[in-house]
């Protein structure tokens, strides 16, 4: 018996290697591999192949294709996009939906394939590497020409879509984070909704936010962790659960204890330097961390990667968690407990959430681009900002809007003040930290938190090093 | 080519039908293998953004290559998934054909072993995930009950790997025995019957005639799920995403990454190409270490 394979190992082993970069690679993303695959194939080294957007089946009737990740900000969209149509009835909008992975993955593919959505939801961290990619279409000229207002913003959303006299988005929704947390566990530990919206934090010991972690954290004997008999490797029940390691930007994870603990970012808009290395940062990473390695109030990493945060707290295994705006309403109505908001604890630098904000954006590729700023405009409107606000939802970035949520929510009983009152307070905000590289920022950072919340590596010493690595980009 | 037989029509003729059974795998081969390799050599000496038109910048990707520590991380990742599954994975399998040649001739036993082997990569990925799921799996359930401490599994720093070699251990070990079993069967059985009545026992023939005779198969199915082995990915997508920290960021993970992620499709493209090299001479010094070329029964 003879065995020939030279020529078919040395091809097993080309099929292999090359083909991931030149184009099997797309197929890789769980979620779509057909979808995905087919554009990046057809992906030439140079890329200009036209847009193939579809035609529209009527000459009088434009389709555009409209992009969101929020499953439960759909319906809210669906009727605005009906409203549209009353108004604009050659122009019909096709909302569709992705969760966030594969919305990113489908987006970036289909602008190379040609197939990507006309206006599609856009986020802080992503839409800075579109728009030096020349991918977005600048609406600056359009605002003009419509005379759009953009003080009907609240102060400061409008101002984040813009560089260098360049506008790539107009805002529609804001969110800031506050306290979530079980009211039936606060009442059995005795600790009032009113000592928790009163409670301060500082890095060293957690202050009486870290006291009420503690309280509220039992063991099987029935031990809280202030008792001198608490057994921390038989929880039962956790004092606070965080989101995970929060990669770059902690923004419901950490950004809020490390900004009211003196830490900034960097230096605001398109900052070209991180302050990474900060010891303030790096000493209220190990507290979070340590909630979980030394004190045991906390679940582990690998328990919070493989439910979710916001599941651990729902099915009640932990009394207290951060969260962003947006998912006030899974809280509600997963909960089967009574769940409320409280604020954020007070810190050395004071109470601080992260301000964040989306707004849509035109792909270049855009047949309709005409059209698309018509339906663009009008989701940023007033109008389309109280139907989104009367879903109760998501804050919409335009006043009105917003009140036709708080409306939504006072029908529900859900009291949501915790994160508007953090969102109108002088100085209780600080806003998404906008630059370049945001991409390669994100994988650089959350290696590097993971590394700290597994205890693998002191939060001072990771930090250091992923910061020159980080600033090293800029270079 | 000494012997020439029949007319030049009838070779002709040959030649042609020769070529109209190729054509098909050709086509496949150029389109599917030969084109992207090419292409993805040109690319590596670029800039492509996945977006922007290519620019052409020479060696700069691979002298980028040459000081990128997290590119000899992924190697080393990559290898040591390697180590951890290769030979387990071929002792197992070795031992499960040899118990089937011995003992069954059950085409039902076959083809349960196989039965993992025929679930795709992703399902297999997400049936362990859920079961290893350090708060609700299943495993986790069972080991509480004997008494043991909750494992994070692939949560964990140190045991991601493992538990991820141990994942595609199970799903290709069964295959691994079929391919084994195959060569085992073309093992003639007159060379047992005499050294059985030589009066060699058990672990004395499969020592002095299996391993031996089974060498050629031995090495094309050691070489196969090497380079198989090296290209590890889809298990990672699914269960760690390179993480924790970057415990399981292996070459591929990190091919995909800088294409994807980070929209480097230039510099991914480098790294494949050095990944192909890499391979190629693993399978060639392979080839000749074990002289696949030949065979013991000769």
């Amino acid at each position: 018996m003879r065995f020939r394979f030279n020529a078919l190992a040395i091809a097993l082993v080309m099929v292999s290697s090359m083909l991931l970069a030149a184009c099997g690679g797309a197929a890789a993303p769980a979620a779509e591999p057909t979808a995905a695959a087919e554009p990046a194939a057809e992906a030439t080294a140079v890329p200009a192949e036209e847009p193939a957007a579809e035609a529209p089946a009527a000459t009088d009737a434009v389709t555009i294709r409209y992009g969101l990740w929020d499953g439960n900000q759909q319906p809210a969209y669906e009727a605005c996009a009906a409203e549209f149509t009353k108004t604009n009835p050659n122009i019909i909008v096709k909302v569709e939906q992705a969760g966030w992975g594969d919305y990113w993955t489908s987006v970036q593919t289909g602008m190379v394939g040609g197939t990507a959505p006309d206006v599609f939801t856009n986020h802080l961290a992503k839409y800075p590497e579109f728009a030096s990619k020349e991918q977005l279409v600048d609406i600056q000229p359009f605002v003009e020409r419509d005379g759009v207002d953009l003080a009907q913003y609240l102060p400061g959303l409008g101002d984040l879509w813009g560089r260098d006299g360049k506008r790539y988005g107009l805002p529609k929704d804001w969110d800031t984070v506050a306290v979530v947390f079980n009211k039936d566990m606060l009442d059995k530990a005795g600790v009032t909704v009113e000592e928790l919206n009163n409670a301060d934090w500082n890095a060293s010991n957690g202050g009486s936010f870290g006291q009420i972690i503690k309280k509220l954290t039992i063991d099987e004997a029935g031990n809280n962790a202030l008792d001198a008999g608490f057994d921390k490797s038989k929880v039962v029940q956790y004092g606070f659960v965080g989101g995970g390691s929060g990669g770059a930007y902690g923004q419901t994870q950490w950004s809020h204890w490390a900004v009211s603990n003196g830490f900034k970012f960097n230096d605001g808009l398109y900052a070209t330097k991180y302050f990474y290395d900060d010891p303030k940062l790096a000493e209220t990473i190990q507290w979070y961390a340590n909630l979980n390695l030394v004190e045991g109030v906390a679940p582990t990493l690998a328990d919070v990667r493989s439910l979710g945060a916001t599941a651990l707290f729902t099915s009640g295994k932990a009394a207290m968690t951060t969260d962003g705006s947006w998912m006030i309403g899974s809280y509600v109505n997963d909960a089967k407990f009574v769940t409320g908001f409280a604020r954020l604890p007070k810190g050395p630098d004071g109470r601080k959430s992260m301000f964040n904000g989306l707004a849509d954006s035109i792909w270049v590729g855009s047949k309709h681009q005409e059209e698309s700023w018509q339906w663009m405009k009008f989701a940023a409107s007033p109008a389309c900002a109280n139907i989104v606000g009367s879903y109760g939802v998501v804050f919409p970035a335009i006043q009105s809007g917003v009140d036709a949520a708080l409306k939504a929510y006072g029908d529900r009983k859900v009291d949501v003040s915790a994160f508007t009152a953090q969102a109108t307070e002088a100085n209780g905000t600080f806003l998404f930290p906008v630059t370049d590289f945001a991409s390669e920022i994100g994988p650089i950072m959350d290696a590097t938190m993971d590394s700290i919340m597994l205890g693998e590596k002191p939060a001072a010493d990771a930090l250091k090093a992923a910061n020159d690595e980080v600033n090293a980009l800029f270079q | 080519m000494t012997i020439r037989t029949g007319t030049r029509t009838a070779q002709r003729n040959e030649l042609l039908w020769a070529l109209l059974f190729i054509v098909p795998s050709m086509i496949g081969f150029i389109v599917f293998f030969a084109m992207p390799s090419v292409r993805g050599l040109l690319m590596s000496f670029t800039n492509w953004d996945l977006l922007r038109p290519a620019k052409f910048t020479g060696l700069a990707n691979y002298i980028k290559l040459l000081s990128d520590k997290e590119f000899r991380h992924a190697l080393r990742v990559t290898a040591y998934y390697v180590v951890l599954n290769i030979p387990l994975q071929t002792v197992i399998a070795l031992g499960m054909a040899v118990m089937l040649d011995r003992f069954t001739k059950s085409t039902f036993i076959r083809g349960i072993l196989i039965l993992p082997w025929l679930l795709p990569n992703i399902i297999v990925a997400l049936l362990w995930l859920w079961m290893l799921d350090p708060t609700l799996g299943f495993i986790n359930q069972i080991i509480m009950s004997l008494g043991f401490e909750r494992q994070p599994f692939l949560g964990s720093v140190t045991q991601a790997m493992p538990t991820i070699a141990g994942i595609n251990i199970w799903r290709h070990a069964g295959y691994t025995a079929i391919l084994l079993f195959a060569g085992l069967q073309n093992i003639p059985k007159d060379v047992y019957e005499a050294a059985a009545i030589d009066g060699a026992d058990e672990r004395q023939m499969f020592m002095g005639i299996t391993l031996p005779l089974l060498r050629p198969v031995l090495i094309f199915v050691l070489v196969t799920s090497l380079i198989g082995s090296f290209q590890i990915f889809d298990t990672i997508v699914i269960t760690t995403k390179g993480g924790p920290v970057d415990a399981t960021r292996v070459v591929y993970w990190y091919i995909y990454e800088y294409a994807f992620v980070r929209f480097k499709m230039g510099y991914a493209a480098t790294i494949s190409v050095a990944l192909f090299l890499i391979l190629i001479t693993i399978t060639v010094i392979q080839m000749r270490y074990f002289n696949a070329d030949t065979s013991d029964l000769d």
